[in-house]
């Protein structure tokens, strides 16, 4: 990574009761890097998403986008930052109640500006991007399936054209096939909007093709970073566990006797 | 020791969960008066609370009317001239208290859940953070046109309520007990005083904002899947409806002291 990190992410730590969630979390993100997360379930990957997109409010530590502190922002700013932010949530997350142009011209309408002619025809054409006929667009998202629904959700992500897509789980639920067909929109959306993408998953397979870096999270922390096609010469035993999917090593799974 | 600690945690619960209500209160009642405001959102939350209500409150504030004339008829007999009293009486507890109420509780099952319903199930499948992503307030696009439609369909369906409820006090005392048509309606005119419509209306005013509220608040803060939503709906149902007769009461006192 060269020059000024898009997302610097320093000393991030949210605890839920006793529950320490991130303790003093470090990651930073360039200009037009694809960075993939992952870890374990319950190891922060999610509460870290959440914090940089502002969903969820750190308990210390500080988040920076294009160098402004984002941590503690008061919500008007907070939608305006929001504009940059694009997401891919793991289901989807639809509105049931519209039809899927509505769903994926919802951010140029309300947080834009944008006409609903306009932002129809742009919806259209972004469903296109994604692979998808205009006449899915009349469709309610119940009538799609996985992979389409997840194929409105980046669809919704990128028409706004941001400059940072947050890719949560992107190919869990998937079949292979399909799953591999999203990796390769995630690439090509990321490219064509010269965007900063950060993805949290537990797919080696996705993960080895969406990034360009790869950070592993391990209790809270980032316990290892590197470059995406050395993460198999890592030489760390905690990511040659995960990235083989070993129940032997030093990451134990807390399982309760029956 | 044990027993103090326990009562001093349901304590401790409760004065967290009242902080937390008052404070969605605030934030959403400060929403309601700030742009933008989603008039298309609260023309559709007034359709769907009062306009698909009227068929459930009509039909019970017609048997209320009924009976309620039915046992007047019955109690009055043993006071002489008692039962000259029945339009009186009928419009006055109509107008005045079963309108308002019948009206609130009918609506707290049906809107009340349906709204926690809809609004949990944003909540489990991330579309209310989708909202957030999308540079839109969720307070301002899901609380308050539910908020701003429950404050305004209820005292519309009590006014419908009190005029059918009536409607079936005056078929029961003419056609069961053969008082003269054009007497009864005489006397409940006579008797019938613009504040006492006024007064329901209020009470209907306050309970639709409560209905709405703990609607959006139990869904709003419902966890846990499907379990969690069935959780947040019952809850929404119930607090609603305790709430609307404890309303009834302070607000009776307030509105009759004089």
């Amino acid at each position: 990574m060269s020059g000024a990190p898009k997302i610097s992410v320093r000393g991030l730590k949210k605890s839920f009761g006793s529950k320490v969630v991130l303790d003093g979390l470090d990651l930073d993100v360039g200009v037009g890097e694809s960075v993939v997360v992952i870890g374990g379930s319950g190891t922060g990957k999610s509460v870290m998403v959440k914090c940089i997109i502002g969903l969820m409010e750190p308990d210390a530590g500080s988040i920076k986008i294009d160098g402004q502190e984002v941590t503690g922002l008061k919500r008007g700013e907070r939608e305006r930052l929001m504009r940059k932010f694009g997401m891919l949530f793991q289901g989807a997350a639809l509105f049931d109640s519209l039809r899927v142009w509505q769903n994926v011209a919802f951010g140029l309408i309300q947080g834009h500006g944008i006409g609903r002619d306009e932002a129809k025809t742009i919806a259209i054409k972004t469903l296109g991007a994604v692979g998808l006929d205009p006449e899915v667009a009349e469709l309610w998202p119940a009538e799609l399936s996985g992979g389409m629904q997840k194929r409105v959700g980046l669809a919704r992500a990128i028409a706004g054209k941001p400059e940072i897509i947050i890719f949560d789980e992107p190919t869990t639920g998937l079949d292979p096939i399909m799953g591999d067909v999203i990796n390769d929109l995630i690439i090509k959306c990321v490219r064509d909007l010269g965007a900063t993408a950060v993805s949290i998953t537990h797919d080696m397979a996705s993960a080895h093709k969406i990034a360009d870096r790869i950070a592993m999270i391990y209790k809270g922390k980032i316990i290892w970073q590197g470059p995406s096609k050395t993460i198999d010469q890592s030489g760390n035993p905690y990511v040659d566990q995960f990235i083989h999917g070993r129940g032997e090593g030093p990451i134990k799974m807390e399982v309760r006797a029956l | 020791m044990a027993f103090v600690a326990r009562v001093g945690r349901v304590v401790l619960a409760f004065l967290s969960a009242s902080g937390r209500l008052a404070l969605f209160t605030l934030n959403a009642l400060s929403h309601c008066f700030r742009p933008p405001i989603y008039v298309n959102l609260i023309l559709r939350q007034f359709v769907d609370i009062g306009y698909y209500s009227l068929p459930v409150v009509g039909l019970t504030a017609i048997f209320i009317g009924m009976v309620l004339a039915l046992q007047l008829h019955t109690g009055f007999n043993r006071i002489t001239g008692g039962e000259s009293a029945i339009a009186q009486v009928v419009v006055l507890g109509m107008t005045r208290e079963l309108g308002p109420v019948i009206a609130g509780l009918m609506v707290a099952g049906r809107i009340g859940a349906a709204i926690a319903a809809e609004v949990g199930t944003m909540r489990v499948t991330d579309q209310i953070d989708a909202l957030s992503t999308l540079s839109t307030n969720p307070y301002k696009y899901l609380v308050v046109p539910r908020l701003l439609a429950g404050v305004v369909a209820l005292p519309a369906l009590v006014l419908v309520a009190d005029c059918i409820g009536v409607f079936g006090g005056f078929l029961v005392a003419t056609y069961k007990f053969g008082f003269n048509p054009v007497a009864y309606l005489q006397n409940t005119a006579d008797f019938l005083r613009s504040d006492d419509v006024i007064s329901g209306l209020i009470k209907s005013a306050v309970f639709g904002f409560l209905i709405s509220l703990m609607g959006c608040y139990t869904g709003y803060h419902s966890k846990g899947g499907a379990q969690g939503v069935g959780a947040a709906t019952t809850y929404a149902v119930v607090s609603a409806s305790v709430l609307i007769l404890t309303f009834d009461y302070i607000l009776s006192a307030l509105l009759f002291s004089s």
